[in-house]
């Protein structure tokens, strides 16, 4: 176990390095258009050295000027040694802004998580005990809708309906106009009611994979020998599936709730973009479109450190849940 | 299935009973009719399947029988108010001298010193000038019996193309005017004639009018008829907003009047009529779906936004698909050092955040000014490169138990060489899955595409795709009053991606009957 978890993190170790070499390379080979724009706005100040000068000076200080190769190095020592940088957009160092950002998105999503599987669950179990019953068909359909609404329009056509034509939400935004006027309760309460539409959001298009999956599972758990010789010991049904099924069918959730962790922290860019809720989400597409390289850079190394964080985490969790699991 | 009425007769239509064990009553259907079979029991798949039909006709065939161009822009006329012209009413003494006489700014104001007081004479600059008042805000000042100057409110204006007017027949024209007469007078020894409208006729020309209006033209270029300004001082004198006047050229417009009462200023507004692109005009039966922002027909451009979201969604899954055996099968096949290599890389694929990859890509592409089709081949390739570790590892999780049967060690024995052994005997095993796989991840391609495009670093126009069309509302104005222009869009997206997703979880159920459904 301690030798395959060693060699799982060398391995991952590995991977990282390619996976930041590559967005490194490919934000290098942008044209860096930031950099010559504040070099501009630099130069143009009464007084200012030249532009080639600022230029110089600024490729030099983000590391531009070396080749892809020997700047990567650089990044990877500034990395390794907790030297992240300023945001260009932001204006702060870029751990600042996320330490600010971060957390709303991350009530956000484990709000929306948590409702997911509340909801997903026991709608799945339902449609595979009663399969081709109606409601199999309906959950079914259910679903494949909620993967296949996209995102954005799904979004729209909840602030069109509860924001713009009912009323009771505000369109976009976290905070309502007097919110420096409410007492804590009252603070609480405007956020809650700012988070309500994107969480349904986030909920409504997420759920409809979480759903099938659990179907699936379910399915094939009550095909398994044991829970005929259930059946034939004579135990009830509700024991047969509560009991003895729906044990066992929590077991493959583990791979999907791990895959799902890194979202909770890298925020839902669309949801976010659309509601103007200023998280990870929105606030790393702001930095991406205008190409603020530090805060991209460490964005998407954070991304990839946490999928093979939570691809790593979820082998290891498999293997202690599921004792018919050997790793070697 | 040659009769359907009674299967246990035989082929001729002979009543002749089978026996039991006659081959003909056991019904024999390929491996693929059964999967047809199977697919058509499920009802969701069949919705599917005709969800896409009609998505896959709207698109391709819809584009070709629209009878309006993908990027055809229509127009239409509106009226627009422009500010036309602005009238004021004199109120200060305008002065007038003789030919050859001075009556300077110091001057005039003695004079109205003198006005204000009621006084009939002043002095100024040791000269004695005497002040009658010949009419109704009308002063003759004059030095030594002969009128020098005179101060008027009503202002005399010479017509068009006519010099101005000496000065005895504007104290002649003006006696008679301010005193309310009208009749003819002479003046420098020629005959004139003044009407009760102020004008000042000389024979048959009309020379002049007396006015106290001021038009002044607020159009460049444009001056202002003196039959307009007439009419436009009737208008005013009955205290009319609106009037319509019918100019030289035969043109009829419109005309609004508006007093600001502080500034003592009519404004005068023209109603223009202007050719602007049809913008966000409501469904007619000319445009069913209305017009977007830039005039478009909206069915038309979401028809051939189909076919684009339609077409980039099939070359990515092919290019993901192509990508995807190629490297499975190579790395299910070899295993060893291959497979490792192979699926180390996709597990660097795999940890790429793409979603923030592709903005930045997009957000560069804007940067750069990349012509929209170009991008879209860009956009095809980025997708299908990012999505192939999917299926590459779908091909060679099935490849890896295949290989180990019986009719590998056949093919291998008959001395196969290894490209066909993998792409002739094991690639078609994995078909099913493949099948499978393709028909869901288009769905998930067309929401991706979708989705940048709606964020403006996908598809651009003029290309439409249905993505870029809900793009529109970014404009809070646009999603709340016109729903014609977003929400068709996201109901074709939903149908189509639905359409692939019911097809897809049907397909999976009829090519394994194991999973159930």
């Amino acid at each position: 176990m301690r030798n395959y978890i060693i060699k799982r993190i060398l391995l991952s170790i590995l991977i990282l390095f390619c996976v930041t070499f590559i967005i490194y390379a490919v934000l290098r080979c942008l044209p860096a258009s930031y950099v010559e724009t504040m070099a501009m706005q630099l130069s143009a100040a009464p007084g200012a050295k030249p532009y080639d000068e600022w230029i110089a000076q600024l490729n030099a200080s983000y590391g531009l000027d070396k080749g892809i190769i020997a700047g990567w190095l650089t990044w990877l020592q500034d990395f390794a040694t907790g030297h992240f940088g300023d945001s260009w957009k932001f204006t702060v160092p870029v751990i600042e802004k996320f330490n600010d950002v971060i957390w709303l998105s991350f009530v956000m999503g484990a709000i929306a998580l948590v409702l997911e599987l509340l909801i997903a669950i026991p709608l799945g179990i339902i449609a595979a005990t009663k399969q081709y019953s109606r409601a199999d068909y309906a959950i079914t359909a259910g679903a494949l809708i909620g993967i296949s609404l996209p995102p954005f329009f799904f979004a729209t056509l909840l602030k069109l309906v509860f924001a713009v034509k009912l009323q009771w939400f505000d369109v976009s935004g976290l905070v309502g106009r007097n919110f420096a006027q409410l007492d804590s309760l009252g603070q609480f309460m405007d956020k809650a009611n700012h988070l309500f539409l994107p969480i349904v959001t986030l909920v409504i298009t997420s759920i409809g994979a979480l759903m099938r999956y659990t179907r699936t599972n379910m399915l094939e758990v009550l095909n398994a020998d044991y829970i005929r010789t259930a059946r034939a010991k004579g135990l009830s049904e509700s024991k047969v599936i509560y009991k003895h099924a729906f044990r066992n069918t929590l077991i493959p959730l583990v791979t999907i709730i791990g895959g799902s962790l890194p979202g909770l922290f890298t925020g839902a860019l669309i949801t976010e973009t659309l509601f103007s809720i200023p998280g990870m989400g929105w606030t790393s597409y702001q930095a991406m479109v205008i190409g603020d390289i530090p805060f991209s850079m460490f964005y998407m190394t954070f991304i990839a450190v946490l999928t093979l964080l939570s691809n790593l985490l979820t082998d290891i969790v498999y293997a202690v849940v599921d004792p018919r699991v050997r790793i070697a | 299935m040659s009769d359907t009425k009674n299967p246990y007769t035989q082929d001729n239509g002979s009543a002749e009973e089978l026996s039991l064990s006659d081959d003909r009553r056991v019904k024999t259907l390929s491996p693929g009719m059964l999967v047809v079979k199977r697919f058509f029991r499920n009802r969701l798949a069949v919705v599917g399947l005709v969800m896409l039909a009609a998505m896959f006709l709207f698109s391709f065939v819809g584009g070709m029988i629209s009878p309006y161009g993908q990027d055809e822009q229509f127009y239409t006329y509106t009226y627009l108010e422009k500010e036309y012209v602005g009238v004021t009413q004199n109120e200060d003494f305008r002065y007038v001298s003789a030919e050859g006489q001075e009556f300077g700014s110091a001057a005039q104001a003695q004079f109205l010193m003198a006005q204000m007081t009621g006084k009939t004479e002043f002095e100024y600059k040791d000269v004695a000038y005497e002040v009658e008042q010949a009419g109704t805000d009308f002063y003759v000042v004059s030095s030594a019996g002969a009128p020098l100057a005179i101060a008027y409110k009503d202002i005399v204006n010479a017509s068009d193309g006519i010099d101005d007017l000496a000065f005895e027949v504007k104290l002649e024209a003006l006696r008679l005017y301010t005193n309310g007469e009208a009749g003819a007078f002479s003046a420098g020894g020629q005959d004139y004639e003044v009407d009760e409208g102020g004008n000042i006729i000389q024979g048959e020309e009309v020379l002049g009018y007396i006015s106290r209006f001021v038009v002044q033209s607020k159009v460049n270029g444009v001056s202002i008829s003196r039959d307009f300004k007439e009419r436009l001082e009737e208008e005013l004198a009955n205290d009319v907003s609106e009037f319509t006047y019918t100019g030289a050229d035969g043109e009829e417009h419109n005309y609004t009047v508006t007093y600001d009462a502080s500034a003592k200023i009519w404004s005068v507004m023209q109603e223009t009529e202007t050719y602007v692109y049809n913008q966000y005009s409501n469904p007619s039966s000319e445009h069913p779906l209305g017009t977007d922002t830039n005039g478009m027909d909206m069915l038309t451009r979401l028809m051939y936004g189909g076919r684009v979201s339609l077409i980039i969604g099939f070359i990515v899954v092919i290019i993901e698909t192509v990508l995807g055996v190629i490297m499975g099968g190579l790395s299910g096949y070899f295993g060893g050092w291959v497979d490792n290599l192979i699926m180390r890389i996709v597990d660097v694929f795999y940890c790429i955040p793409s979603m923030p990859l592709i903005i930045i890509l997009g957000a560069a592409m804007d940067g750069m000014r990349v012509d929209p089709q170009v991008r879209m081949l860009y956009l095809m390739l980025i997708l299908g490169v990012l999505g192939w570790p999917a299926i590459a590892r779908l091909v060679r999780g099935q490849i890896l138990s295949l290989r180990e049967q019986e009719f590998m060690t056949a093919t291998e024995a008959c001395g196969i060489r290894i490209s066909r052994r993998i792409f002739k005997h094991l690639i078609p095993n994995v078909i099913p899955q493949l099948i499978v796989t393709c028909t869901m991840s288009l769905g998930s391609v067309m929401l991706t595409e979708a989705t940048l495009s709606f964020l403006g670093l996908g598809v651009k126009f003029p290309f439409a795709s249905w993505g870029n069309i809900i793009n529109d509302v970014n404009n809070s104005y646009v999603l709340t009053t016109y729903w014609f222009i977003w929400i068709p869009a996201g109901i074709c997206l939903l149908i189509a991606v639905l359409g692939f997703n019911f097809v897809g979880d049907g397909l999976r159920d009829a090519f394994d009957p194991r999973m159930k459904r």
